[in-house]
């Protein structure tokens, strides 16, 4: 059989198999490029989306808000958006996800000679790019419609990178759904628990006006972290807030994405392994 | 059994899912450069075979070697001998079949530009060239399968699996798919081929192994199996309902077997040993006795009816 010449060619050294790893994965990056390419419009409406949150919101609903201890709703609410855009980011790895192990995409890989890591890893790297287009989308909407942060640029900076290590953790979440529930059931559902997720929070109200356990929960929420935390950093009003996890926002916007990440990276690994019993 | 020269061999394999056993017993050997069907009804075990040998899932019992790997403990190697096409064609349906295939190779480590050579070539081979540029969204079934298989032949494995390569398609991309197969056998592939449809199995394999409730009931070469799997049948189909007794009277010396007739459709089907001097035959016949014939055909036993027989086969062993 002729496979026997390439494999004594030697076997692969670790540092081999950690650069085929990054290669595989940056293939499978490039495939959701490809997809960008060749479906624009649907990217477009997802990219837009939530620009169009910040509208309605801003606009529509903005002149009944007030925020607690004053100050503009739309400086309120940007942090808020923004840690949204990462949650319904979510979506979009689940379907990825879904579809590629309902048709047999994911078994094809796997029937292959490649890392099998660079299945999520590319999945990984296509939705943080994503994200971040997303979010510097978000940015210069919220720069029009008066929104700006009043710290220094490492705030910022740490602010932004808060958000994305949010969407990061979330990246695990999203694989271990679409792994779990093979075809079109776990979009909808992953939708279904978006708005409560997104909504439960101090993303667009603060959680004082809300029923006292039901601040509680929203407090408690990683999103509502992610967003004090992105508030204190952009200095923008709202942050700060009674009770120790608001009181540590920035801590806790790294703590739940971490958390996050313990639970449901190993999970995803199972999943796939599981795949094959 | 038999392992040298033998390019797929599994030998009690067996897989359980709670307390079923999808595969139990399973035996198998594929001689290099062969193409054997496993042919069997939906649930019987084939897919579950075909998964097991190509490292999707483990077994529960049992040993295989796939050109010449175990299965269990050298998947990494067994995984760069073989090419799979699933049961639904895996390939990216956003992307263009040229773009499906270079992403292929890439992920076979060919690098950027001997994958797009690779591209233009398997293209060509499986009748795809004109088509490369579009998005396999826009693919009929039949392309959508060639391009399937052009992606599972881009190193030229040495060994291939088909999963039901034809499931959905119309005659037409079954052909397509068929010929495809049939070329690339002349070039010394190992096919492990599953499928539902004796045709098929009798069109592209060499040998046959019947699988039925997990294991393997009868095997052979198609001419071996055709006497235990049931003969050929021809069908007669009458203008009016009241010649068939007539009608079966006159066709049962020449068949074998006796007649059987259905009322409802007007049909009488017999088994035939010398098809087609018998289906002459009975249509001189029924001509000369003046019975309205509407339509005579032969066929291949169907599936149901092979398993009729093999299930005869079975208690027959049992005792």
């Amino acid at each position: 059989m002729n496979d026997t010449t390439t494999r004594t060619a030697g076997k692969p050294t670790a540092a081999d198999r950690f650069l085929w790893a990054l290669a595989d994965g940056w293939t499978l990056t490039r495939r959701e490029l490809a997809h960008w390419r060749r479906r624009p419009g649907r990217l477009l409406v997802g990219l837009l989306f939530p620009v169009l949150m910040v509208l309605m919101f801003g606009f529509l609903f903005g002149g009944a808000m007030t925020v607690p201890g004053g100050g503009d709703y739309r400086e309120f609410l940007m942090p808020g958006m923004f840690a949204m855009a990462m949650v319904f980011g979510v979506g979009e790895t689940v379907t990825a996800v879904s579809d590629d192990a309902a048709r047999g995409v994911t078994d094809r890989f796997r029937a292959m000679p490649m890392a099998s890591s660079a299945v999520v890893v590319g999945r990984c790297a296509a939705d943080m790019l994503r994200s971040t287009i997303t979010l510097a989308l978000l940015v210069a909407c919220g720069l029009l419609v008066g929104w700006q942060w009043n710290g220094t640029l490492g705030e910022a900076a740490a602010g932004f990178g808060l958000l994305l290590l949010l969407r990061f953790s979330l990246v695990w979440v999203g694989v271990y759904v679409g792994l779990l529930a093979r075809g079109e059931g776990a979009v909808s559902a992953v939708h279904l628990l978006e708005f409560p997720l997104g909504f439960l929070s101090n993303a667009f109200v603060a959680t004082t006006t809300m029923p006292l356990w039901l601040g509680v929960a929203a407090d408690w929420n990683p999103l509502s972290s992610t967003v004090a935390a992105a508030r204190e950093l952009f200095g923008n009003p709202g942050w700060g807030g009674e009770g120790w996890i608001a009181q540590n926002a920035v801590l806790m916007a790294v703590v739940w994405p971490l958390v996050i990440t313990a639970i449901f990276f190993p999970l995803c690994v199972r999943r796939f392994r599981a795949l094959g019993s | 059994m038999e392992t040298t020269g033998c390019a797929i061999t599994a030998h009690d394999l067996g897989k359980r899912y709670g307390g079923n056993w999808a595969l139990r017993g399973f035996d198998l050997s594929v001689p290099t450069g062969s193409v054997c069907g496993l042919l069997g009804p939906n649930g019987a075990g084939k897919t579950t075979a075909v998964r097991i040998l190509t490292i999707l899932l483990r077994a529960d019992e049992g040993t295989a070697r796939v050109a010449g790997h175990d299965v269990a403990t050298r998947g990494d190697l067994v995984r760069g001998s073989i090419g799979l096409v699933g049961q639904n064609a895996a390939v990216d349906e956003v992307l263009s079949g040229r773009q499906n295939l270079e992403m292929f190779g890439r992920l076979h480590h060919l690098g950027a530009r001997r994958a797009a050579t690779r591209a233009d070539e398997l293209l060509e081979r499986f009748d795809l060239t004109e088509t490369g540029g579009k998005p396999v969204g826009a693919y009929s079934g039949g392309m959508r399968r060639r391009l399937d298989l052009a992606a599972s032949m881009i190193t030229s494995p040495p060994v291939l699996f088909l999963d039901e390569p034809t499931t959905g398609l119309d005659p037409r991309g079954r052909n397509e798919v068929w010929s495809a197969v049939r070329a690339l056998v002349a070039g010394g592939t190992t096919v492990l081929l599953t499928t539902q449809y004796l045709e098929e199995a009798d069109q592209l394999a060499d040998r046959i192994s019947v699988v039925d409730s997990g294991r393997v009931v009868a095997d052979g070469t198609p001419e071996e199996l055709r006497s235990r799997l049931g003969r050929d049948r021809l069908d007669v189909v009458l203008r009016d309902a009241a010649a068939l007794d007539r009608a079966a009277a006159l066709i049962a010396p020449l068949a074998d077997g006796p007649p059987e007739t259905e009322a409802d459709t007007r049909r009488i089907s017999v088994g035939v040993e010398d098809r087609v001097t018998t289906l002459v035959e009975v249509a001189r016949v029924l001509e000369e006795a003046r019975v309205a014939v509407e339509d005579i055909a032969l066929r291949r036993p169907t599936l149901d009816e092979v398993f009729l027989h093999l299930v005869g086969d079975r208690t027959e062993e049992v005792r």
